[in-house]
């Protein structure tokens, strides 16, 4: 059974249409990447999940239940967390108070807790009075993974999260979704650097102004079809 | 091909004719009407050119004000003032009442534009506050509790024998003739002017000011002078209108004069049952108010609190008023500002 | 040494003006919303004080513990019902609706109260002074300023110290990624009118007991309110009990110079300070 399904999911912004029917599926310990150029509609989709943005009830189901018409503070209360493209921490908040209201909605014992996220992050433990926004950019895009952590979610959505950062410090990002990966999350992880995307997904789903154009395994997708699937034919 | 940008539509050029008609009528109005109908229409004339200055400043640029009352107490008491300290007569008064109201009207666009939104609104009706205060002190114009024109003044002003010998009435019956005919000068030059400021080319910007700032300011218009300039405007012709008003009562008192109730809560009652931000919603609004005044007025409270509840629902539920609802339903403008493109392949 | 009573005085009064003015920059600060109504909301809750007073015969302090969650009941709803529709981008929509319900309260208020002024009932411990050192204070002026060191000492425990606390500030800087949170951004502001309305009541009571009140009095309240919050800076609380202490003092001094400037001075002082310092004196950072 798919953890959660999207089935032919639409979306609007006002008159503008930015996705047109978009089926994706994620299975249990499974990590998916969604990878697509800008304005491809890939933080469309997810909002779409996560009930920023809201839809027909049955676009999307989380263990076979319709929740698409749900708002995002009772997804998030499934077990539907996100970190957000752009990171968006509160500022008014330090660093602990931005991890600590990450479980605000749902407070289920499970791997994670300040402790073991400091554990992951140990340079959070060291900030963690500091506001949230005074910290580099790395830094706050850790703030935000460990803030969707403390839910104990059981799937992770990953919005765009090595925008604007250095590579070398991007590299130390994707070391601790694999470590989130061992303690057995679900994630999807939306990219625009393709190659992180690929090493850390099982399945890989390209779109393209709205649609999906390629979907498959890393391995079994070569670079000219990815190529193809990102940009459109013809480029 | 030739493009053009044109506002007229089809309906506007029907309704213009409808309004030159109306127009005669109202001008011809005293030769047939009785005196309580004179002066039922001067209130609706006056308390609409109020509405329009109001809109302006709202409907139009965005600054809500609930401090307008400064300026129609201002007004009449400048046209007081100087008609008691120096012996002007009341007509020509009435220009001096708007030039006082914008002359308090530039302190106070100072202070007021250091605040935003609700703090903004708040900010005006203190200073109307403060210059109701000042005023009270005032005991050449009667202190706390003002004040009538002199009774010889106001028996020979300009035009009243000459209206008295045209329509064979009274003495009091000709003031309030010349006060209606007045408020339809004063009415007709709001409305007019308004339409054509907002034609030109101020309008657009200004209009660009009320829905994105920074937008506007992007594109070269001066934000802040707009501000001005329409802040001034819209209290020169409140003091215009509340110099009229009180030409007409005779009689001021602070209380009266910067009454929150008479000049900013039933205005703004006006504009939003009419409909904000257009021409015809503050026509529509004051014929809608002076029924619901005729119909309520016995019954005090809960008129206001009707007022007060008509405003909330209408907000809620027709944000653009009884005008919007209209418009929204027939197409129909009286008045139409929204410009289109004429031709090219695509009309 | 009259003049340092004067300045005593107008502290003590700048306490009660703070209680009015606590209940605004809560709001505020949360959602950015001003409730026109708000003073008009103050004479509600004391003619509520007044009806607890009345029937059941209680004594003040008694009535207002009983009024208290009555009225956090009603800023919940209200919040909740009516003033959540009007949040969002259009300016004009929480002015003019909170406007419409300022002049309906008023109305409603003389239609079942009538214009008369009224009073809540005092008894000696109310009229009584307490002498410090060489001067002599009364004790309610006291009790009211100190009530609202309290009520901004809890406050701050509650912004600072709890969870909800937390969901307030992380709503009021973005409510959007909050819902990412479970946070119900519209419960969230329901929840801060509630708080807002409890501490309007202690304002109520303190009014009531200092002066006489009648419908028409809130419009005044609410400009006092204002003055406060902007002299003080958006989003200070502590900044709201100094600026209530700024027009507290003005306005005693004002009267001791010529009674009938007491409101104006009030007025002056609030534009000088707006002139001086135009984001107020202790204006939040990032706003």
């Amino acid at each position: 059974m798919a953890l959660l399904q999207t089935h032919s999911l639409v979306a609007h912004y006002g008159d503008f249409q930015a996705l047109f029917g978009v089926d994706i599926e994620l299975a249990e310990a499974e990590t998916i990447a969604i990878i697509g150029a800008n304005g491809a509609g890939k933080t469309t989709l997810m909002r779409s999940i996560a009930g920023v943005l809201r839809n027909e009830a049955a676009a999307v189901s989380y263990e076979n239940k319709p929740i698409g018409s749900l708002s995002a503070d009772q997804i998030m209360s499934q077990g539907i967390a996100m970190v957000p493209e752009g990171r968006k921490l509160f500022p008014s908040l330090s660093v602990e108070e931005n991890l600590l209201i990450g479980a605000y909605g749902r407070k289920i014992s499970g791997h994670w807790s300040l402790a073991t996220v400091y554990d992951l992050f140990p340079i959070l433990g060291e900030r963690r009075h500091n506001p949230g926004t005074a910290l580099s950019g790395g830094q706050q895009q850790m703030v935000a993974i460990g803030r969707a952590l403390m839910s104990n979610p059981r799937i992770l959505l990953c919005d765009e999260i090595s925008l604007g950062l250095a590579p070398i410090v991007i590299k130390d990002i994707y070391k601790a979704i694999t470590q989130i990966k061992a303690a057995g999350a679900s994630m999807i992880v939306v990219e625009q650097d393709i190659s992180q995307a690929m090493a850390v997904a099982e399945r890989v789903y390209c779109l393209m102004e709205g649609r999906v154009t390629l979907s498959g395994t890393p391995d079994t997708l070569s670079r000219d079809d990815i190529h193809n699937a990102y940009f459109g034919a013809g480029y | 091909m030739t493009y053009s940008v044109t506002t007229q539509t089809p309906t506007s050029r029907i309704a213009s004719t409808l309004c030159l008609i109306s127009i005669a009528v109202l001008i011809l109005l005293p030769f047939f009407a009785g005196r309580g109908t004179i002066q039922d229409m001067f209130f609706i004339l006056t308390m609409l050119v109020l509405a329009q200055f109001w809109n302006l400043l709202a409907g139009y640029s965005g600054l809500v004000s609930i401090g307008q009352q400064a300026f129609v107490g201002i007004g009449a008491y400048a046209l007081f003032g100087v008609v008691i300290l120096s012996g002007l007569d009341p007509v020509p008064a009435i220009l001096i009442a708007g030039v006082g109201a914008l002359i308090i009207a530039v302190p106070t666009a100072f202070f007021a534009f250091r605040l935003n939104g609700a703090y903004f609104a708040i900010g005006t009706w203190v200073i109307a506050e403060v210059v109701r205060l000042l005023l009270a002190q005032w005991k050449t114009l009667g202190g706390g509790t003002g004040t009538s024109l002199p009774r010889d003044v106001t028996r020979d002003m300009w035009f009243v024998q000459s209206i008295q010998d045209l329509l064979g009435v009274r003495s009091a019956a000709a003031r309030d003739i010349l006060a209606y005919w007045l408020a339809l000068i004063l009415a007709l030059a709001t409305i007019g002017g308004i339409y054509w400021l907002l034609r030109t080319r101020r309008g657009l910007a200004l209009a660009a000011v009320r829905d994105n700032t920074e937008a506007a300011k992007s594109v070269g218009v001066d934000a802040g002078r707009m501000k001005w300039i329409v802040f001034l405007t819209s209290a020169f012709g409140t003091g215009l209108a509340g110099g009229l008003i009180y030409m007409q009562k005779a009689r001021i008192s602070p209380d009266a004069a910067f009454s929150v109730t008479d000049w900013t809560a039933y205005v703004i009652f006006i504009v939003v049952i009419g409909g904000i931000g257009t021409i015809e919603g503050p026509i529509l609004g004051v014929l809608v108010f002076f029924t619901l005044q005729s119909l309520l007025a016995d019954f005090g409270s809960w008129y206001l609190m009707t007022l007060g509840v008509l405003a909330i629902v209408i907000m809620l539920v027709a944000p653009r008023g009884l005008w919007g609802l209209l418009s929204e339903r027939t197409g129909l403008h009286i008045f139409p500002i929204r410009r289109r493109l004429r031709g090219g392949n695509l009309t | 040494m009259i003049w340092i009573e004067t300045i005593i005085q107008g502290i003590l009064l700048g306490g009660l003006y703070a209680l009015f003015a606590s209940g605004l920059s809560l709001v505020f600060g949360i959602m950015r919303l001003v409730n026109l109504a708000h003073g008009d909301l103050i004479v509600m809750a004391a003619y509520l004080i007044l009806v607890l007073v009345t029937l059941l015969g209680l004594s003040p302090f008694i009535a207002v513990l009983v009024a208290m969650p009555v009225m956090f009941v009603i800023g919940w709803a209200l919040q909740k019902f009516l003033l959540n529709r009007t949040l969002g981008d259009d300016i004009l929509s929480p002015l003019l609706v909170t406007f419409g319900l300022s002049i309906a309260l008023q109305n409603a208020l003389l239609e079942g109260f009538s214009a008369d002024s009224q009073r809540l009932p005092t008894n000696s411990l109310t009229t009584a002074s307490v002498g410090i050192g060489p001067l002599s204070l009364g004790i309610m002026p006291l009790l009211t300023f100190v009530s609202a060191v309290l009520v901004i000492v809890g406050l701050n425990q509650l912004f600072y110290r709890t969870e909800l606390g937390r969901a307030f500030r992380a709503t009021s800087d973005d409510a959007t990624t909050a819902s990412l949170m479970g946070i119900k951004p519209a419960n969230i502001f329901a929840t801060a009118t509630g708080i807002a309305l409890v501490i309007v009541t202690i304002a109520a009571l303190y009014l009531g007991l200092r002066s006489n009140f009648d419908p028409n009095i809130g419009p005044a309240r609410l400009i006092y309110a204002f003055e406060a919050v902007i002299i003080g800076g958006l989003g200070s609380l502590w900044g709201t009990l100094i600026g209530g202490i700024i027009i507290g003092v003005a306005q005693t001094l004002g009267a001791a110079i010529n009674p009938e400037w007491q409101i104006l001075s009030g007025h002056v002082a609030f534009l000088i300070v707006l002139l001086v310092r135009p984001r107020g004196l202790f204006p939040r950072v990032n706003d």
